[in-house]
């Protein structure tokens, strides 16, 4: 079932040469507004119940109007918005408390401009106040709150009922990691009732924890619409496009994966992979075994200095581990056009089971922001496998050693 | 739209509470405020005024005649000047909520009016308190207040609702509006009667609405007397033909609304 359509949606903020000539247009007198300035043009996408969708885009790319069209504050200058079911947005918690009135009339007031009837709100009402764990100060005024605690009850208002549709702000990264992670649950908690999420964030990690698939919204477009981790890696890639002039494409590589490649080019990584001990490449590494990364990097253009990082990534998308040569005080000076280099990083595949892919960045210094020669999403895909250990769980291996004594007991 | 309205029914009787209940929470006196300050201007204008006029109010042989005339008129102008001004600012005051929450904004102007009729009401119930003790009691006719009061905030608000959606764009409005309103006020028989205005000047006064209706007022509390149906017949389509004006124009500014707020 489609929960929330959006098509060909745009906004533009309308200018008028005089305030009087605005009021005219309204009595359909022909009046141009002066100037008009679009924030989004022509959005479209559709989404399904029980989705988890992340939305990225940097700052004033027009994320805030477009979840504020969804939420139904803003109406679209062109274009429709259909949506099935109850909307509730944590967007800017707490705003709309009385500072005079308690916790408990300000959550009754907030449910009741939800528009939730008396008797509902009652009902809720013993629960909220259990959730928001603020204790006696649920019938103090707001103005004696913490913020943490006006957090507290604010988002146990706005997530009394279940909705069908939850957008999630990063406000929610405000208030202890306590409270963070009850909220967290309660929204795992619809996700699995069938809530779609719609998680709005800059934090790439939480959006490939939570999403299961991401929007990128740049200068009032959607460019890319799919996987989160083939977006977010997008999103990276575009930062790093803006600082310095780089070009992106994405091409799938041997195993079908979408490889995002950025960078101006005066230096690329001809050959990468991951091999054993024995000189063998390999797809597949024990726990724990020693592997060697191989890389073979070409200087196309005559640069000042070249370091590469790397980062073994999770399933997820999530750097595990990440460094590069100019951490380990090895970059090169001044390499000349038409050179070649190889780097050979040896280290233990002491991973948890599971799949990982390698990135690799060629740059001229600490980040890819000053300089971004290249940059490789997904450049090696490997996996690692327990054949010699005992069971575990877990992102990482770390060799146990148990001791067990029993202490005799009168 | 009407149905939308009624989904909110809860949220719209919370904040007539919570405006009347934070008025208790900081003030000692709280809601007493609200009819201190009509009945000090009664007070004032008695004072000053009361030898001057009281030749003037023949047909009543109470010595306080004035006083309650002028209640009566202060009252009339308190509903009105209350509806509009809360209205005026009706949508610049709540932009925090219009800008974040997605409520059916009609709710604001029931909300504005539920606030005007419950402040208004308890000065009404300290006017007849008033009255008693000066003696006087007003006979059958004030059963008609309800309905002047309904007409009044009918009016206020239909004129507020209309300078409300322009001062969203422009602010100049809510300045220029406190001011003609003052004219208004000393344009109006409340202080006065009629019959100190020269007999050439005073069919100008009929131009005037709330002449009729400080004069509804005047009638029930003070003399006794029936309303002017065919006046306030012709007064309440005048301000339903406004209030129509109101709702198109919020209708059609509301999508512009949000971006100016």
């Amino acid at each position: 079932m489609t929960v929330l359509q959006v098509n060909n949606v745009g906004k533009a903020y309308r200018k008028y040469g005089s305030e009087l000539k605005r009021v005219a247009s309204w009595f359909g007198l022909p009046v141009k507004p002066a100037e008009e300035h679009w924030v989004l043009h022509d959005i479209n996408f559709s989404i399904q119940a029980g989705e988890a969708i992340g939305i990225i885009g940097q700052n004033g790319a027009g994320k805030s109007t477009l979840l504020k069209m969804i939420t139904g504050t803003l109406p679209p200058t062109k274009g429709s918005i259909q949506v099935n079911g109850r909307i509730a947005a944590i967007l800017e918690l707490g705003m709309g408390f009385n500072p005079d009135l308690t916790g408990r009339q300000n959550a009754f007031h907030g449910l009741s401009m939800m528009g939730f009837t008396q008797n509902q709100i009652e009902r809720v009402m013993p629960e909220l106040e259990v959730f928001a764990e603020v204790g006696e100060y649920f019938d103090q005024p707001v103005r004696t709150y913490s913020s943490g605690m006006q957090m507290r009850v604010a988002f146990g208002v706005a997530t009394a009922f279940r909705p069908e549709i939850l957008i999630v702000d990063e406000a929610l990264s405000v208030g202890d990691a306590y409270f963070q992670h009850k909220s967290f649950d309660r929204i795992k908690q619809f996700r699995e009732q069938g809530t779609t999420l719609l998680f709005v964030s800059h934090d790439k990690s939480a959006i490939l924890a939570l999403c299961n698939r991401a929007i990128l919204i740049e200068a009032g477009l959607v460019i890319k619409d799919g996987d989160p981790e083939e977006v977010t890696d997008y999103y990276n890639a575009l930062i790093a496009e803006k600082e310095n002039n780089s070009t992106i494409r994405q091409e799938k590589n041997k195993s079908g994966k979408i490889q995002t490649v950025s960078g101006t080019g005066e230096a690329t990584v001809e050959e990468i992979g991951l091999y054993n001990q024995k000189g063998q490449l390999i797809e597949v590494a024990n726990v724990g075994e020693a592997v060697e990364l191989k890389v073979k990097v070409k200087v196309n253009q005559s640069i000042p200095s070249l370091v590469l990082g790397y980062g073994i990534k999770d399933r997820l998308g999530q750097v595990i581990f990440g460094t590069n040569t100019w951490h380990t005080k090895q970059p090169i000076g001044s390499p000349k056009e038409g050179e070649t280099y190889h780097f050979s990083v040896r280290f233990p595949a002491d991973f948890g089971i599971g799949s990982y892919t390698i990135v690799t960045a060629l740059t001229d210094k600490d980040t890819h922001l000053t300089a971004n020669y290249e940059w490789r999403d997904m450049a090696c895909l490997f996996s690692v496998a327990n054949i010699d250990k005992n069971h575990f769980v877990g992102l990482l291996w770390q060799k146990p050693t148990i001791n067990i004594t029993e202490l005799s007991h009168e | 739209m009407l149905k939308a309205v009624w989904a909110y029914r809860s949220f719209i009787i919370s904040s007539i509470k919570n405006d009347f209940k934070t008025r208790f929470v900081r003030s000692k006196i709280g809601a007493l405020w609200v009819v201190l300050h009509p009945l000090s201007m009664v007070l004032i204008y008695a004072l000053i005024l009361s030898s001057l006029l009281k030749a003037k109010l023949p047909e009543v042989d109470t010595v306080y005649a004035y006083p309650i005339y002028l209640t009566s008129g202060i009252l009339a102008w308190t509903i009105f000047l209350e509806s509009v001004s809360r209205s005026l600012t009706i949508f610049v005051d709540n932009a925090n909520l219009i800008k974040k929450v997605a409520f059916p904004k009609l709710v604001l102007p029931i909300i504005t009016a539920g606030i005007v009729a419950l402040n208004n009401l308890v000065l009404l119930l300290a006017i007849f308190i008033v009255f008693a003790f000066l003696g006087h009691f007003p006979g059958w006719q004030v059963l008609w207040l309800p309905l002047l009061f309904v007409v009044t905030i009918l009016f206020g608000m239909s004129i507020g609702l209309i300078a409300g959606v322009l001062n969203v764009f422009i602010r100049d409005i809510g300045q220029i509006v406190p001011v003609v309103l003052q004219f208004g006020f000393w344009l109006t028989p409340i202080v006065y009667t009629i019959t100190i205005i020269p007999e050439s000047y005073r069919h100008w006064f009929d131009y005037n609405p709330m002449t009729h209706i400080a004069r509804a007022f005047q009638s029930v509390m003070l003399y006794n007397k029936p309303i002017d149906f065919n006046a306030l017949a012709i007064f309440t389509v005048i301000s339903i033909a406004l209030l129509m004006l109101g709702l198109f124009m919020f209708k059609k500014a509301a999508p512009e609304m949000v971006d100016q707020l």
